[in-house]
């Protein structure tokens, strides 16, 4: 197939996500994988390069992301670099979708996004509450949804279910005093695969076992 | 009035009657009585207390989902205004709180400020499961395990959500708790 006849099909064959995958695999910096998940273009991208691939994309005719859809965190604790990031982008001009990954842990700062989309601002600030994940120039890096002086951060693995304090009004102090955490029943864990706890089979549903 | 012996006849709601004939003969007498002679005699607590339970006015105050059938309860189709409970702006005007829904840590001392705000006497109802003892939320980090570890709870509305009659129906038992409270304060 000459050069020509690649471009056309190039140009005819692919969709819009495809050449947008084709793009980031072959022409940007610090792309270590572009593919496609479920009709889904993910692209994982090292952390010095985020910021890069992410003004990339927002400016790029091509691509053109102009919304920051969200900014999560997934945590994997048995990994070196324990934290994905996640940043879900929206195209509203092309109609596309795209997701950026990329991996950090507790000490290396992110570069924060909120020069390309404001309500970064917002997620940046919900991911290092519930995982700890810090951003770089990010001026407003408080907790946003925990309460005020709250310990720990609620979504990590090792984050215990129950945390560590909980709220009472205290009569004598006439305010609301805060005291570690005591349960008079602890959290029960069903396990539907053993015979002696719970039912395995609700009726009805018993297409399940086919299933397994 | 015409004869002596009708003059004679004191009517006299003793004891809270249910609706019926009896009840209909007490509410003509009295308001007879009130035409004939322009006063009526009652007990000073129990005439509290009627003014008390036909008058609960609640906060407005909806912290989760339960909130929304607290609204279907102020909505024409249960209409809680014709029970004389009408939701109240400020905490300052209210004599009920309605705890509809989950309360976190985080809202906990906001409620505890709001309660106290409120002018005594004063009452809480517990609506849901996440009020009454943090139901599906009961081992988060962040749920308080029951809106009575915060204020004291006068009724528990069971539920997820519970329905809106069933917050009726709550409202009715707290009227009936206060009916059988004494008000009046004896030194």
């Amino acid at each position: 197939m000459s050069n020509l006849e690649l471009c056309i099909t190039y140009q005819n064959k692919f969709t819009k996500l495809q050449k947008i995958s084709f793009l980031l695999n072959t022409a940007i910096k610090g792309v270590i994988k572009a593919e496609f998940e479920l009709n889904e273009l993910v692209v994982t991208v090292e952390l010095n390069e985020l910021l890069n691939l992410l003004t990339f994309l927002k400016l790029n005719p091509q691509c053109q992301f102009e919304q920051l859809m969200d900014v999560c965190g997934v945590d994997y604790p048995e990994r070196e670099f324990r934290f994905n990031v996640v940043y879900n982008l929206l195209s509203v001009s092309l109609n596309q979708r795209i997701r950026v990954i990329t991996q950090t842990d507790e000490n290396r700062a992110i570069c924060s996004v909120r020069s390309l989309w404001k309500n970064a601002d917002w997620w940046e600030r919900e991911c290092y509450d519930m995982f700890g994940i810090l951003f770089s120039g990010q001026p407003d890096l408080r907790r946003i949804l925990t309460d005020y002086g709250f310990n720990g951060h609620p979504l990590r693995k090792d984050f215990p279910l129950t945390g560590y304090v909980e709220a009472r009004y205290d009569a004598d102090q006439h305010r609301v005093v805060y005291e570690p955490v005591s349960l008079t029943q602890d959290m029960r864990d069903f396990d539907f695969d053993s015979p002696w706890e719970g039912i395995i089979t609700l009726p009805g549903d018993e297409k399940i076992h086919d299933k397994r | 009035m015409t004869n002596d012996a009708d003059q004679e006849k004191i009517f006299w709601n003793k004891n809270s009657l249910e609706p019926s004939q009896e009840q209909e003969a007490v509410i003509k007498g009295i308001t007879g009585a009130m035409t004939d002679k322009g006063f009526v005699v009652a007990k000073l607590d129990q005439l509290i207390n009627w003014g008390r339970t036909g008058s609960l006015w609640p906060m407005t105050f909806g912290l989760a989902c339960c909130a929304v059938e607290m609204i279907h309860a102020y909505m024409p189709r249960y209409d809680l205004d014709r029970m004389g409970v009408v939701p109240m702006g400020s905490p300052r005007q209210a004599d009920v709180m309605i705890v509809a829904g989950t309360l976190t840590h985080k809202m906990a001392p906001a409620l505890r400020r709001l309660y106290d705000q409120m002018s005594e006497p004063r009452w809480v109802i517990s609506m849901g499961s996440c009020a009454n003892g943090g139901g599906y939320y009961h081992y988060s980090y962040s749920v308080v395990r029951g809106c009575d570890k915060i204020v004291p709870v006068d009724v528990y509305v069971p539920g997820c959500p519970p329905t809106a009659e069933a917050l009726v129906y709550g409202i009715m038992l707290l009227k009936k708790k206060i009916q059988r409270t004494g008000t009046v304060i004896r030194v």
